[in-house]
């Protein structure tokens, strides 16, 4: 018997007008928030820190003040990190190496068009551009990346390529010669793509080419730092920072500078995404919570327009739970086509988000479909529709047949 | 006397509304039975009770005073819900305005009051077969109500109104929205179950209709029966 009211339910709603499917938004964008969110899985999170430069690599990273990732580090900063103090961090017993890097702003110019651009230096010995190259985590797509022999020469951002437009469009290509703050310098190779702002748009030339035209001396933008043991990153750390409050003279919880490892930065990112999965889980919820009202609305329209039915429906023998039955599987019905679509949609978002992640930072994510929790969606939303059919079936059940039949 | 099963009488019935601060006396000690196999018409103006009667004999609404008897059992000892399956069991309606459901086909339709009975799929689809059969509409079974005409509506009333094969099947104005010429359509239908043994109620307006097809009227006036009209007794016979 069940069986036939879910057959006269599907019949119902096939003949529901635009208004009733309209009341499905709420549960419907519950499900697509949701659903789209888990189905990015941690594309989402690598396309984040990936914006933030943060990469797997075992190194630790130090810096002046409180400044992280974005911006020129050191830009800003009244009390620099110097050479000195990266020779100091070099002697430590648990450090392998140390390199110095620095990063300006500097004006470029190619075919007549002038744009600013970060201009980041390159160590000049073998182990140590080996180190910054370990940090860049980056490949030449066209020619090659710097060597330390290589004074005069640039390496290039992908944008410098891709993006000819903002070059009076023309593509920087490698052979090509640019003027850096009035230098000229030869291309000599192109990034590949890396899908962050900062990477996709700087310019690598050597430290002793870069010093020339930024007299930058003993100030040290950046040190990275490579510890003698992977697994001791975090207490390699701490003697780092035991060091430096020493050298600068400040107390614990006062650092004019900063001392970061891949894990802190990823827990940085891990944390604002939590924030923003809670965020979309809170409208996700207000949403279907919202929809389960727009069902127990469009379901009292529905018994009351359909008035006479229940009549005609009661003088034929339905019992009073017959009838209560037969509007309760249709609103949880209602529900269930609501989370449904919601799903779809939701993986198709969920898709689309990663194919451009993809496309943005090189990565090949795959679509993390999550059956479990489609199942799921789908058994709350069919559940929701029904809480939301209770009362008005209750008010449809209760009509008295010949009151019913007067329409 | 006629000593054929009463299927339904009613006992010196009242049924009263509160219209405001007034009481209207829709049915005011009516008792009357009617027994298997007959054609009854109940007869009488609007504002007659005749509406209110109808609900009473189908067992839609119960007494403010007196008693019913559907097949010897007081509808008043019921339950609602027990009354309805009842209902579904003994009595088969016919509507003046159709009342069929409007997303189902005619034969969906048909087989709706079977679903509350329990018969299961392929017997109700069997029963509905006949029955649109033998109201001439099997061609016409899969078309949902909107795609026919006011008979042919109709007649699938009928064979719903058939499809639990109940006692009495009760007509509340079968032809009102009909014209002449498809009522008689209908009521020739009618008359073709009464032949064949099966208890017809009719409520109407039209005295014509009454007298010509029924055998016994019963003329209301103001909730009371205001007079019985036999007809002679040859159709009677089986």
């Amino acid at each position: 018997m069940i069986k036939d009211f879910f057959n006269l339910a599907f019949k119902n709603l096939k003949k529901r007008g635009i208004r009733s499917w309209l009341t499905l938004l709420g549960i419907f964008i519950g499900v697509t928030a949701v659903v789209s969110l888990i189905s990015l899985g941690n594309g989402l999170q690598l396309a984040v820190a990936n914006q933030f430069g943060v990469s797997a690599n075992e190194l630790i990273t130090v810096q002046a003040g409180g400044i992280s990732g974005f911006g020129p580090p050191g830009s800003a900063v009244v009390d620099p990190v110097t050479r000195s103090d990266a020779d100091a961090i070099e002697k430590l017993s648990s450090v392998e190496n140390t390199v110095v890097r620095n990063i300006k702003s500097g004006q470029v110019e190619f075919n007549d068009n002038v744009q600013f651009r970060y201009v980041g230096s390159m160590a000049q010995n073998k182990e140590d551009l080996d180190l910054v190259y370990t940090q860049l985590n980056q490949k030449a797509l066209y020619g090659k990346m710097l060597k330390e022999s290589d004074s005069g020469k640039v390496v290039l951002g992908y944008n410098f390529y891709a993006k000819s437009e903002e070059w009076g469009g023309k593509s920087i290509t490698v052979g090509k010669s640019v003027l850096i703050e009035g230098e000229k310098f030869e291309v000599k190779g192109i990034m590949e793509k890396k899908g962050s702002l900062i990477m996709d748009n700087v310019v690598l030339m050597l430290e002793s080419d870069m010093d020339d035209i930024f007299n930058f001396g003993q100030i040290a933008d950046v040190i990275i730092v490579r510890p003698k043991d992977k697994e001791e990153i975090d207490e390699t750390k701490l003697d780092i920072e035991n060091l430096l409050r020493q050298r600068r003279d400040v107390d614990k919880g006062e650092e004019n500078f900063e001392v970061s490892t891949p894990e802190a930065l990823l827990s940085t990112v891990n944390d604002v995404l939590d924030g923003v999965r809670i965020f979309i889980v809170i409208v996700a919820s207000i949403s279907i919570f919202i929809g389960g009202i727009g069902i127990i609305n469009t379901m009292i329209t529905s018994v009351t327009e359909r008035r006479r039915e229940i009549g005609v429906i009661k003088s034929v023998g339905a019992r009073n739970k017959h009838i209560f039955v037969q509007f309760f599987i249709e609103s949880s019905l209602l529900g269930l086509v609501g989370g449904a679509i919601g799903a779809l949609f939701g993986t198709i978002i969920g898709a689309i988000g990663i194919i451009s992640i993809n496309n943005l930072i090189g990565t090949d994510l795959s679509l993390n479909i999550d059956f479990l929790l489609i199942l799921f969606s789908l058994i709350g939303s069919f559940l929701i529709g029904g809480i939301a059919g209770i009362i008005p079936a209750m008010k449809a059940a209760k009509e008295n047949p010949v009151e019913a039949l007067r329409g | 006397m006629d000593e054929k099963k009463v299927i339904i009488e009613l006992h010196n019935v009242h049924k009263y509304f509160h219209m405001g601060n007034s009481i209207v006396r829709a049915v005011d000690g009516v008792s009357l039975k009617i027994r298997e196999g007959e054609f009854i018409a109940i007869m009488g103006p609007s504002g007659s009770g005749k509406s209110t009667m109808m609900n009473l004999i189908g067992s839609l609404d119960v007494p403010t005073k007196g008693r019913i008897f559907l097949d010897g059992e007081d509808i008043s000892t019921f339950s609602e819900s027990d009354l309805a399956q009842l209902r579904g069991q003994k009595i088969g309606f016919i509507f003046q305005s159709f009342n069929l459901v409007n997303n189902l086909t005619a034969k969906e339709n048909v087989m709706i009051p079977m679903i509350f009975q329990g018969y299961d799929s392929g017997e109700r689809s069997f029963r509905a077969n006949k029955l649109m059969q033998l109201v001439d509409l099997r061609d016409r079974m899969h078309h949902s109500p909107g795609e026919l005409s006011g008979g042919q509506q109709q007649r699938v009333a009928i064979a719903r109104s058939l499809a639990n094969s109940p006692e009495v099947v009760l007509a509340d104005e079968p032809t009102g929205n009909l014209d002449t010429k498809t009522g008689e359509t209908v009521m020739d239908f009618l008359q073709r179950l009464n032949k064949n043994g099966k208890t017809i109620v009719m409520v109407t307006h039209d005295s014509d209709l009454a007298r010509g097809y029924a055998d016994i009227v019963y003329w209301l006036k103001d909730g009371r029966i205001e007079k019985i009209t036999k007809k002679a007794m040859k159709r009677r016979k089986r």
